[in-house]
Protein backbone atom coordinates (compact mmCIF):
# COMPACT_ATOMS: atom_id res chain seq x y z
CA UNK A 1 0.00 0.00 0.00
CA UNK A 2 1.30 3.40 -1.23
CA UNK A 3 2.52 5.76 1.38
CA UNK A 4 -0.42 8.00 2.91
CA UNK A 5 0.76 11.59 1.70
CA UNK A 6 -0.01 14.42 4.30
CA UNK A 7 -2.36 17.06 4.37
CA UNK A 8 -1.37 20.54 4.37
CA UNK A 9 -3.08 24.03 4.36
CA UNK A 10 -0.96 26.96 3.71
CA UNK A 11 -2.74 30.50 4.01
CA UNK A 12 -0.46 32.74 2.04
CA UNK A 13 -0.44 36.44 1.87
CA UNK A 14 -0.94 37.86 -1.86
CA UNK A 15 1.80 39.77 -1.38
CA UNK A 16 5.29 38.80 0.04
CA UNK A 17 3.90 35.17 1.03
CA UNK A 18 2.84 33.90 -2.51
CA UNK A 19 5.46 35.91 -4.28
CA UNK A 20 8.02 33.41 -2.61
CA UNK A 21 5.61 30.82 -3.13
CA UNK A 22 5.81 31.32 -7.02
CA UNK A 23 9.43 32.26 -7.72
CA UNK A 24 10.37 28.44 -5.79
CA UNK A 25 7.90 27.26 -8.40
CA UNK A 26 9.66 28.86 -11.09
CA UNK A 27 12.77 27.73 -9.87
CA UNK A 28 11.75 24.00 -10.36
CA UNK A 29 11.40 23.12 -6.66
CA UNK A 30 9.52 20.43 -6.80
CA UNK A 31 7.16 19.66 -2.93
CA UNK A 32 6.51 16.20 -1.72
CA UNK A 33 3.28 16.54 -0.24
CA UNK A 34 -0.25 17.47 -0.97
CA UNK A 35 -0.17 21.23 -0.26
CA UNK A 36 -2.95 23.31 -0.40
CA UNK A 37 -2.53 26.98 -0.32
CA UNK A 38 -5.00 29.31 0.24
CA UNK A 39 -4.38 33.03 -1.02
CA UNK A 40 -5.52 35.82 0.89
CA UNK A 41 -5.03 39.56 0.78
CA UNK A 42 -3.05 39.84 3.93
CA UNK A 43 -2.28 37.44 7.24
CA UNK A 44 -4.32 39.95 8.87
CA UNK A 45 -7.56 38.66 7.43
CA UNK A 46 -6.99 34.95 8.56
CA UNK A 47 -9.32 34.47 11.22
CA UNK A 48 -9.15 31.51 14.10
CA UNK A 49 -12.07 29.81 12.31
CA UNK A 50 -10.30 29.59 8.93
CA UNK A 51 -7.20 27.73 10.33
CA UNK A 52 -9.29 25.32 12.59
CA UNK A 53 -11.87 24.73 9.91
CA UNK A 54 -9.24 23.21 8.00
CA UNK A 55 -8.03 20.92 10.98
CA UNK A 56 -11.78 19.79 10.70
CA UNK A 57 -11.49 19.08 7.25
CA UNK A 58 -8.78 17.06 7.60
CA UNK A 59 -5.66 18.73 7.44
CA UNK A 60 -2.61 17.20 9.08
CA UNK A 61 -0.25 20.25 9.42
CA UNK A 62 -1.47 23.80 8.57
CA UNK A 63 1.02 27.07 8.35
CA UNK A 64 0.06 30.74 7.61
CA UNK A 65 2.78 32.51 5.34
CA UNK A 66 2.85 36.05 5.62
CA UNK A 67 5.57 39.38 5.22
CA UNK A 68 8.05 40.10 7.05
CA UNK A 69 6.66 41.54 10.68
CA UNK A 70 8.48 44.65 9.83
CA UNK A 71 7.79 45.05 6.05
CA UNK A 72 4.59 44.00 5.79
CA UNK A 73 2.40 45.43 2.83
CA UNK A 74 -0.29 46.32 5.03
CA UNK A 75 1.84 46.95 7.86
CA UNK A 76 1.05 45.30 10.84
CA UNK A 77 -1.24 42.62 9.48
CA UNK A 78 1.68 39.56 9.51
CA UNK A 79 1.76 40.77 13.18
CA UNK A 80 -2.03 40.03 13.28
CA UNK A 81 -1.88 37.26 11.35
CA UNK A 82 0.68 35.70 14.06
CA UNK A 83 -1.15 37.08 17.14
CA UNK A 84 -4.42 34.38 15.13
CA UNK A 85 -2.49 32.05 15.03
CA UNK A 86 -0.86 31.73 18.96
CA UNK A 87 -4.79 32.04 19.76
CA UNK A 88 -5.61 29.28 17.90
CA UNK A 89 -2.33 27.16 19.15
CA UNK A 90 -3.63 27.45 22.55
CA UNK A 91 -6.83 26.20 21.66
CA UNK A 92 -5.01 22.86 19.96
CA UNK A 93 -3.88 22.54 22.95
CA UNK A 94 -7.38 22.67 24.62
CA UNK A 95 -8.60 20.64 22.46
CA UNK A 96 -5.63 18.05 23.32
CA UNK A 97 -4.36 18.44 19.55
CA UNK A 98 -0.30 18.68 19.22
CA UNK A 99 0.34 22.96 18.51
CA UNK A 100 3.07 21.91 16.31
CA UNK A 101 0.64 20.76 13.51
CA UNK A 102 0.27 24.64 13.32
CA UNK A 103 2.61 27.25 12.42
CA UNK A 104 3.33 31.03 11.18
CA UNK A 105 6.41 31.87 8.80
CA UNK A 106 7.33 35.04 7.56
CA UNK A 107 8.93 35.27 3.97
CA UNK A 108 9.88 38.68 1.89
CA UNK A 109 9.29 37.99 -1.73
CA UNK A 110 12.90 37.04 -2.43
CA UNK A 111 12.92 34.20 -0.43
CA UNK A 112 11.62 31.33 -2.61
CA UNK A 113 14.06 29.63 -0.93
CA UNK A 114 12.34 29.28 2.26
CA UNK A 115 9.14 28.01 0.54
CA UNK A 116 10.47 24.21 0.41
CA UNK A 117 12.04 24.38 3.89
CA UNK A 118 8.61 25.30 5.03
CA UNK A 119 6.72 22.34 3.54
CA UNK A 120 9.63 20.15 4.44
CA UNK A 121 9.07 21.03 8.03
CA UNK A 122 5.23 20.90 8.12
CA UNK A 123 5.38 17.53 5.75
CA UNK A 124 7.75 16.02 8.85
CA UNK A 125 5.56 17.28 11.63
CA UNK A 126 2.75 15.71 10.21
CA UNK A 127 4.10 12.19 9.26
CA UNK A 128 5.67 12.16 12.51
CA UNK A 129 2.18 13.28 14.38
CA UNK A 130 0.18 11.21 11.07
CA UNK A 131 -3.50 12.19 11.00
CA UNK A 132 -5.88 13.59 13.89
CA UNK A 133 -7.38 11.01 15.85
CA UNK A 134 -5.06 7.95 13.81
CA UNK A 135 -7.70 7.89 11.26
CA UNK A 136 -7.24 8.24 7.20
CA UNK A 137 -7.57 11.98 8.15
CA UNK A 138 -11.31 12.86 6.55
CA UNK B 1 -21.14 45.70 29.92
CA UNK B 2 -21.59 42.28 30.51
CA UNK B 3 -18.37 40.47 29.89
CA UNK B 4 -18.08 36.90 30.02
CA UNK B 5 -15.30 34.06 28.89
CA UNK B 6 -15.78 30.94 27.85
CA UNK B 7 -15.16 27.91 29.78
CA UNK B 8 -12.06 25.95 29.43
CA UNK B 9 -13.00 23.60 26.92
CA UNK B 10 -12.46 20.24 28.79
CA UNK B 11 -14.94 21.18 31.32
CA UNK B 12 -17.52 21.79 28.13
CA UNK B 13 -16.62 18.39 26.86
CA UNK B 14 -17.42 16.63 29.88
CA UNK B 15 -20.81 18.69 30.06
CA UNK B 16 -22.37 17.56 26.82
CA UNK B 17 -20.68 14.74 26.28
CA UNK B 18 -24.09 12.11 26.75
CA UNK B 19 -25.94 14.72 24.10
CA UNK B 20 -25.58 13.59 20.47
CA UNK B 21 -27.15 16.77 18.91
CA UNK B 22 -26.16 19.65 20.35
CA UNK B 23 -26.90 23.23 19.35
CA UNK B 24 -24.50 26.40 20.41
CA UNK B 25 -26.26 29.19 20.85
CA UNK B 26 -24.44 32.43 20.42
CA UNK B 27 -25.87 36.19 21.24
CA UNK B 28 -24.35 39.58 19.63
CA UNK B 29 -24.75 41.83 22.54
CA UNK B 30 -22.21 42.14 25.22
CA UNK B 31 -20.22 38.68 24.96
CA UNK B 32 -20.32 39.24 20.77
CA UNK B 33 -18.79 42.47 22.12
CA UNK B 34 -16.17 40.92 24.56
CA UNK B 35 -15.14 38.56 22.16
CA UNK B 36 -16.61 35.38 23.84
CA UNK B 37 -19.93 34.34 22.77
CA UNK B 38 -20.60 36.08 19.53
CA UNK B 39 -20.97 34.67 16.06
CA UNK B 40 -16.82 34.04 15.38
CA UNK B 41 -16.45 32.49 19.05
CA UNK B 42 -19.55 30.27 18.31
CA UNK B 43 -18.11 28.81 14.96
CA UNK B 44 -14.94 28.78 16.33
CA UNK B 45 -15.90 26.53 19.28
CA UNK B 46 -17.96 24.53 17.67
CA UNK B 47 -14.83 23.72 15.00
CA UNK B 48 -12.87 22.92 18.15
CA UNK B 49 -15.47 20.30 19.21
CA UNK B 50 -15.26 19.04 15.88
CA UNK B 51 -11.99 18.67 16.16
CA UNK B 52 -11.70 17.12 19.53
CA UNK B 53 -14.42 14.42 18.05
CA UNK B 54 -12.44 13.57 15.93
CA UNK B 55 -9.23 12.79 18.06
CA UNK B 56 -11.64 10.72 20.68
CA UNK B 57 -13.63 9.38 17.86
CA UNK B 58 -16.74 10.26 19.21
CA UNK B 59 -19.64 11.33 16.96
CA UNK B 60 -21.84 14.11 18.02
CA UNK B 61 -24.10 16.53 15.70
CA UNK B 62 -23.27 20.17 16.04
CA UNK B 63 -25.07 23.36 14.95
CA UNK B 64 -24.09 26.88 15.33
CA UNK B 65 -26.67 29.84 15.62
CA UNK B 66 -26.60 33.45 17.00
CA UNK B 67 -29.51 35.31 18.09
CA UNK B 68 -29.13 39.09 18.55
CA UNK B 69 -29.96 39.17 21.95
CA UNK B 70 -30.59 36.06 24.23
CA UNK B 71 -31.78 37.67 27.29
CA UNK B 72 -34.81 38.81 25.74
CA UNK B 73 -37.64 36.03 24.64
CA UNK B 74 -38.56 37.43 21.27
CA UNK B 75 -35.63 36.67 19.57
CA UNK B 76 -34.92 33.45 21.20
CA UNK B 77 -37.91 32.18 20.16
CA UNK B 78 -36.51 32.78 16.49
CA UNK B 79 -34.73 29.86 16.77
CA UNK B 80 -37.81 28.02 19.03
CA UNK B 81 -37.40 24.73 16.52
CA UNK B 82 -34.28 24.35 16.93
CA UNK B 83 -34.20 24.50 20.59
CA UNK B 84 -36.71 22.30 20.95
CA UNK B 85 -35.05 20.12 17.62
CA UNK B 86 -31.95 19.23 19.95
CA UNK B 87 -30.69 16.82 22.78
CA UNK B 88 -28.63 19.73 24.71
CA UNK B 89 -28.89 24.05 23.99
CA UNK B 90 -25.10 24.92 24.64
CA UNK B 91 -25.66 28.94 25.30
CA UNK B 92 -22.59 31.15 24.76
CA UNK B 93 -24.52 34.08 26.01
CA UNK B 94 -23.89 35.31 29.46
CA UNK B 95 -25.51 33.21 32.19
CA UNK B 96 -28.98 35.64 31.61
CA UNK B 97 -29.39 34.00 28.02
CA UNK B 98 -28.95 30.35 29.04
CA UNK B 99 -31.30 31.36 31.93
CA UNK B 100 -34.00 32.79 29.23
CA UNK B 101 -33.73 29.50 27.45
CA UNK B 102 -33.85 27.35 30.35
CA UNK B 103 -36.96 29.58 31.97
CA UNK B 104 -38.77 29.47 28.39
CA UNK B 105 -37.91 25.97 27.73
CA UNK B 106 -38.07 24.12 30.97
CA UNK B 107 -38.08 20.39 29.72
CA UNK B 108 -35.12 21.13 27.12
CA UNK B 109 -31.76 21.39 28.69
CA UNK B 110 -29.55 24.82 28.09
CA UNK B 111 -26.44 24.43 29.93
CA UNK B 112 -23.70 27.30 30.24
CA UNK B 113 -20.82 27.74 27.89
CA UNK B 114 -19.85 31.01 29.46
CA UNK B 115 -18.70 32.00 32.70
CA UNK B 116 -20.14 35.22 32.96
CA UNK B 117 -17.38 37.50 35.01
CA UNK B 118 -17.93 41.38 35.32
CA UNK B 119 -20.08 44.39 34.22
CA UNK B 120 -16.61 45.90 32.45
CA UNK B 121 -15.64 48.07 30.33
CA UNK B 122 -12.97 47.85 27.30
CA UNK B 123 -10.30 49.52 28.40
CA UNK B 124 -8.70 49.00 25.11
CA UNK B 125 -8.78 46.60 22.66
CA UNK B 126 -8.64 43.54 24.24
CA UNK B 127 -8.78 44.57 28.13
CA UNK B 128 -12.34 45.08 30.35
CA UNK B 129 -12.41 46.01 33.84
CA UNK B 130 -14.88 46.17 36.30
CA UNK B 131 -16.56 49.51 37.21
CA UNK B 132 -19.79 48.26 38.93
CA UNK B 133 -21.39 45.89 40.91
CA UNK B 134 -24.95 46.77 40.43
CA UNK B 135 -24.95 47.60 44.31
CA UNK B 136 -28.27 49.35 43.48
CA UNK B 137 -27.39 52.28 44.71
CA UNK B 138 -25.03 54.60 42.81
CA UNK B 139 -22.60 57.43 44.78
CA UNK B 140 -20.02 57.86 41.81
CA UNK B 141 -21.78 61.89 42.16
CA UNK B 142 -19.50 61.80 45.24
CA UNK B 143 -16.52 60.22 44.22
CA UNK B 144 -15.01 62.13 40.65
CA UNK B 145 -17.13 59.20 38.75
CA UNK B 146 -15.23 56.34 40.22
CA UNK B 147 -16.93 53.64 42.08
CA UNK B 148 -15.25 52.89 45.14
CA UNK B 149 -17.70 49.49 45.54
CA UNK B 150 -16.31 47.85 42.27
CA UNK B 151 -12.99 49.49 42.32
CA UNK B 152 -11.58 49.28 45.79
CA UNK B 153 -10.94 45.57 47.25
CA UNK B 154 -12.49 46.47 50.09
CA UNK B 155 -15.40 49.01 49.06
CA UNK B 156 -14.00 51.39 51.40
CA UNK B 157 -16.64 54.42 51.47
CA UNK B 158 -14.40 56.82 52.87
CA UNK B 159 -10.85 57.31 51.78
CA UNK B 160 -8.04 54.47 50.98
CA UNK B 161 -7.06 51.89 53.31
CA UNK B 162 -3.72 51.42 55.38
CA UNK B 163 -2.73 49.25 51.74
CA UNK B 164 -2.79 51.83 49.41
CA UNK B 165 0.72 53.03 48.70
CA UNK B 166 1.80 54.88 45.76
CA UNK B 167 -1.44 55.16 43.89
CA UNK B 168 -1.58 51.33 43.90
CA UNK B 169 -3.60 48.63 45.77
CA UNK B 170 -1.98 45.98 48.53
CA UNK B 171 -3.87 43.69 46.67
CA UNK B 172 -2.58 43.58 43.26
CA UNK B 173 -0.05 46.34 42.60
CA UNK B 174 -1.04 46.55 39.25
CA UNK B 175 -4.39 47.54 40.15
CA UNK B 176 -4.62 51.14 41.02
CA UNK B 177 -5.82 52.18 44.24
CA UNK B 178 -9.85 53.15 43.41
CA UNK B 179 -9.43 56.08 45.95
CA UNK B 180 -6.35 57.36 45.11
CA UNK B 181 -7.79 57.40 41.39
CA UNK B 182 -10.79 59.39 43.45
CA UNK B 183 -8.64 61.79 45.09
CA UNK B 184 -6.81 62.90 42.23
CA UNK B 185 -9.93 63.26 40.27
CA UNK B 186 -11.70 65.55 42.59
CA UNK B 187 -8.38 67.67 42.68
CA UNK B 188 -8.62 68.30 39.31
CA UNK B 189 -12.68 69.14 39.65
CA UNK B 190 -12.01 71.42 42.47
CA UNK B 191 -14.42 69.45 44.75
CA UNK B 192 -11.68 67.82 47.11
CA UNK B 193 -14.00 69.32 50.25
CA UNK B 194 -15.70 66.08 49.05
CA UNK B 195 -12.92 63.93 50.47
CA UNK B 196 -13.68 64.89 54.14
CA UNK B 197 -17.45 64.39 53.94
CA UNK B 198 -18.62 61.27 55.84
CA UNK B 199 -20.35 58.54 54.11
CA UNK B 200 -22.40 56.91 56.32
CA UNK B 201 -21.90 53.08 56.34
CA UNK B 202 -23.58 51.04 53.51
CA UNK B 203 -27.26 49.72 53.06
CA UNK B 204 -26.66 46.62 50.66
CA UNK B 205 -29.89 45.88 50.83
CA UNK B 206 -30.36 47.26 47.60
CA UNK B 207 -27.32 45.10 46.37
CA UNK B 208 -27.68 41.51 46.00
CA UNK B 209 -27.82 40.79 49.77
CA UNK B 210 -31.01 41.56 50.07
CA UNK B 211 -31.81 38.55 48.01
CA UNK B 212 -33.19 38.30 44.10
CA UNK B 213 -33.92 42.34 42.79
CA UNK B 214 -36.72 42.53 39.95
CA UNK B 215 -36.67 46.06 38.65
CA UNK B 216 -40.62 47.55 37.40
CA UNK B 217 -41.75 50.22 35.44
CA UNK B 218 -45.17 50.22 35.82
CA UNK B 219 -46.24 52.00 33.35
CA UNK B 220 -44.43 49.47 30.69
CA UNK B 221 -46.28 46.94 32.06
CA UNK B 222 -49.04 45.66 30.12
CA UNK B 223 -52.45 45.69 31.78
CA UNK B 224 -54.39 42.00 31.75
CA UNK B 225 -56.76 43.30 29.39
CA UNK B 226 -53.27 44.51 26.88
CA UNK B 227 -51.57 40.34 27.79
CA UNK B 228 -54.72 38.88 26.64
CA UNK B 229 -54.64 40.89 23.17
CA UNK B 230 -50.57 40.33 22.48
CA UNK B 231 -51.01 36.19 23.52
CA UNK B 232 -54.30 35.79 21.17
CA UNK B 233 -52.00 37.39 18.24
CA UNK B 234 -49.46 34.70 19.21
Amino acid sequence: MAERRPKIVGFCCERHGMDAVVLSAQSGKQMDASVRLVQVPCTGRVDGIHLLKAFEDGADAVFVLGCLEKNCYYDTGSIEGRKRVDYVKQMLAEVGIEKERLEMFNAASSNAWMFPGIVAKMVEVAKKLGPIGGGDGH
Amino acid sequence: MIVAKRKPLDEIVEMIAPYKKVTVIGCRSCVAICLAGGEKEVKMLVSALKVRNKKDHRHQEFEALVVERQCEKEWVKEVEDKIIGSDLVLSMACSLGAQTIGDMYPERLCFPGLNTGIFGVPEEQGVWSEKCIGCGNCIIHTTGGICPISRCAKSMLNGPCGGSANGKCEVNLDVDCAWAAIYDRLKLQNRLDLMEKITPAKDWSTSHSGGRRIFVREDAKLTPHQKKGREAVQ
